[in-house]
C-alpha cells in the first residue's frame, strides 16, 4: 500500500518554478530521505505534500485518497525543522507535547486518560519524561527538536513526516532522535524525512531521493557522502555539541570572584 | 464599605471585574502571536462604529461590535495573507478608523466632544443597567470561547503550521479570535475607554509571564492579576477620584513592575545561596591539535 503517493508534481511561487515534474512513492514501513542541498526545493517537496504549500501542477495522494479530500490527519505526524515562532508567553514541554493530540481528540473535547497517557509514552520515548514540567524555552535545541517529534508521536501517526530533523542538533540529541525513529518503524510506522545530510539516521534509510533544481536527480540506496563529510575522521559532530565551552564561560566569572 | 450604597458603583464594579476576567484570557493569545497592539488597532476602528451609531440613533456599542469586527476580520485575512505590505495596510486602516470616528462623532447630535472623550478613555459610573446586561453577556462568550478552545487556540497560537497539518480549521480559529478581539475591545470601551483597551489584555500577561513555567499558569496568572486590578482601580478611583480606566491601567503596570523587581531580587538570592555548579569535564575533544 502506498502511504504517499506523488505524480507530475509541479509548485511555484509568484511565478517562479521551484518543483517540475517530482514523482514519487513510499510504500507503508519504508524509511524514506529526500536529500539535497539548500534550495534544492526538498523541502518544499515535503510542505507540498502535507498540504501547506499548495500544487501548481500534478497529484498527491495520502494513504490513496487524493489530499484534495484527505481528512484523516491524525495519521500523519509533522516534525518541523524547529519550535515555531515562539513568544513571550511560557510553554512547558508538556503543554507543546500534547497539541499533538488534537487531531486525534478535535477541538471541542477536553483531554481524558487516553490523551494523558499518549502524552506520557511519547514524553518518555524521546527520554524528556523529567522535563515535562519545564518551559520548552529552558530547553537546549536539541531538546527541543525531541519536544517536537514528542509532540508527533502523541498523536500516534501511521506516517511520520520530518523536515530537517538533524539539522543543528547536538550528538547526544541526534542518537535519541535515531532511537526513537527506530522504535517507531519497528512498529510498523512509515517515515518521510528531509535532511541535509543522515548522520546517525543513516543507517534506518531504506532508500534515499536525492532533489536537485527542482527534479529528481537519484533515487536508491543511501550515497555515499561527498566532500568533507566523507573524510575518514569526520564523525558528523557538530560545533552545537560542543556545548562545555558554553558552560566554562558561565562559570569562569563566579571562579574569578571566589579567588578574590 | 459605603461606596457601594450606590447602584451606580456596584454597576462600575461589576463590569470592570467582568472586563479585568476576560480582557487577559483573549490577551494572552494575541501577545503569544506577537499581535500584542491589535487591540489598540481594533480600538480605534470601533470609534468609526461608536460615530455610526451615535449619527444613525442606535446604540453605539452595538454598531461598535458591528465596524470592529468586520475591522478585525478584514485586519486578520491580510495578516494570513502574510505579505510585508501587511504592516501599512493595518497602519491605513487604524488611522481611517479613529479619524472616520472623529468626524462621524461631530456630525452626529450628540456632538460634544465630551461624548467623544467617554468613549476614548472610558465612562465606568454612567453605565447602564442595560449596558451591564450586555457586558455580562458578551464577556461570558469571550471567556467560554477562550477557556474551552484552550488547546485549539494554543496549536493554533503556538505553531500555525503544525495546527494546519493536525487538520485544525486554522481559518475559523484565527476568525474566532478576531471576532473575540472586537468584542472584548467594545465591552471595555465603558471601563478603560478604547485608547487603553490594549493594556487590559496585555499588561497582565506581561506580568504574569514573568513568574510562570506554561501556559495554563499564565492565563490563570494573568486572569487574577486583571480581576484585582480592575477591582482595585474601581476602589481607588472612587476614593482619589480619579478615572477609574486610566487607574486601573496604572494599578496594572504597577503590579508588573513590583513582579518584575520581586522576581529578579528572589532569582538573585537563590542564585547567591546556591553554591557554583561543578563543570563535567568535556567528553568531546573541542579543538584538534
Amino acid at each position: 500500500m502506498s502511504i504517499v503517493d506523488v505524480r507530475h508534481l509541479a509548485v511555484g511561487y509568484e511565478g517562479r518554478e521551484i518543483l517540475h515534474d517530482v514523482s514519487l512513492s513510499v510504500d507503508r514501513k519504508e524509511v524514506v530521505a529526500i536529500l539535497g542541498a539548500n534550495g534544492s526545493g526538498k523541502s518544499t517537496l515535503i510542505r507540498t505534500v502535507l498540504g501547506l504549500v499548495p500544487i501548481a501542477r500534478g497529484e498527491i495522494d495520502l494513504f490513496e485518497t487524493p489530499q484534495r479530500r484527505f481528512r484523516q490527519w491524525a495519521r500523519v505526524g509533522y516534525v518541523p525543522q524547529r519550535l515555531g515562532a515562539g513568544s513571550g508567553v511560557p510553554a512547558t514541554v508538556g503543554e507543546v507535547v500534547a497539541s499533538g493530540r488534537l487531531a486525534r481528540r478535535g477541538i471541542f473535547r477536553l483531554p481524558g486518560a487516553a490523551d494523558r497517557d499518549a502524552v506520557r509514552d511519547a514524553l518518555a520515548d524521546v527520554g524528556l519524561l523529567d522535563r515535562a514540567d519545564d518551559p520548552v524555552a529552558t530547553l537546549s535545541g536539541g531538546q527541543q527538536q525531541r519536544t517536537l517529534i514528542a509532540r508527533a508521536l502523541a498523536g500516534k501517526p501511521d506516517l511520520l513526516v520530518l523536515d530537517e530533523p538533524t539539522a543543528g542538533v547536538d550528538a547526544a540529541s541526534q542518537e535519541a532522535f535515531a532511537a526513537s525513529l527506530r522504535r517507531f518503524g519497528d512498529n510498523g510506522g512509515t517515515i518521510l524525512l528531509v535532511a541535509h545530510e543522515l548522520g546517525p539516521l543513516r543507517p534506518l534509510i531504506d532508500r534515499a531521493v536525492v532533489v536537485h533544481e527542482g527534479r529528481i536527480a537519484y533515487e536508491g540506496a543511501p550515497p555515499e557522502p561527498a566532500g568533507h563529510h566523507a573524510e575518514p575522521d569526520h564523525d558528523h559532530v557538530h560545533p552545537h555539541a560542543v556545548q562545555p565551552a558554553a558552560g566554562i564561560c558561565e562559570w569562569a566569572p563566579t571562579d574569578r570572584m571566589a579567588a578574590n | 464599605m459605603d461606596l457601594f450604597q450606590y447602584d451606580f458603583m456596584i454597576r462600575a464594579m461589576i463590569g470592570a471585574l467582568i472586563i479585568g476576567l476576560a480582557a487577559p484570557s483573549l490577551g494572552i493569545y494575541l501577545v503569544q502571536r506577537r499581535l500584542s497592539l491589535i487591540g489598540d488597532g481594533i480600538g480605534h476602528v470601533a470609534l468609526t462604529g461608536v460615530g455610526v451609531g451615535l449619527l444613525l440613533n442606535q446604540s453605539p456599542v452595538l454598531a461598535a461590535v458591528i465596524v470592529s469586527a468586520i475591522g478585525a476580520i478584514g485586519v486578520e485575512l491580510i495578516r494570513e495573507r502574510g505579505r510585508t505590505s501587511g504592516d501599512l495596510a493595518l497602519a491605513l486602516l487604524f488611522y481611517g478608523g479613529i479619524a472616520g470616528g472623529v468626524v462621524l462623532v461631530s456630525l452626529s447630535d450628540d456632538a460634544s466632544s465630551n461624548s467623544l472623550i467617554q468613549y476614548l478613555f472610558g465612562s465606568l459610573i454612567t453605565t447602564s443597567p442595560t449596558d451591564i446586561v450586555l457586558i455580562g453577556v458578551l464577556g461570558a462568550l469571550v471567556l467560554i470561547a477562550m477557556l474551552g478552545l484552550r488547546p485549539a487556540l494554543f496549536a493554533v497560537c503556538n505553531d500555525e503550521e503544525y495546527a494546519r497539518v493536525s487538520g485544525l480549521p486554522v481559518r475559523t480559529l484565527n476568525l474566532l479570535m478576531a471576532v473575540t478581539t472586537a468584542v472584548t475591545v467594545t465591552i471595555a470601551m465603558r471601563t478603560v475607554g478604547l485608547l487603553l483597551v490594549s493594556a487590559l489584555m496585555v499588561i497582565p500577561v506581561a506580568a504574569a509571564q514573568q513568574v510562570t513555567r506554561g501556559f495554563r499558569g499564565t492565563m490563570a496568572a494573568a486572569m487574577a492579576i486583571g480581576v484585582g486590578a480592575a477591582g482595585a482601580g474601581v476602589i481607588f478611583s472612587a476614593e482619589v477620584d480619579t478615572p477609574p480606566g486610566a487607574t486601573t491601567v496604572i494599578l496594572a503596570l504597577a503590579l508588573f513592575v513590583a513582579i518584575a523587581v520581586g522576581s529578579a531580587a528572589w532569582r538573585m538570592m537563590r542564585r547567591r545561596s546556591q553554591p557554583p555548579r561543578e563543570v563535567e569535564p568535556p567528553d568531546v575533544v573541542l579543538q584538534k591539535a
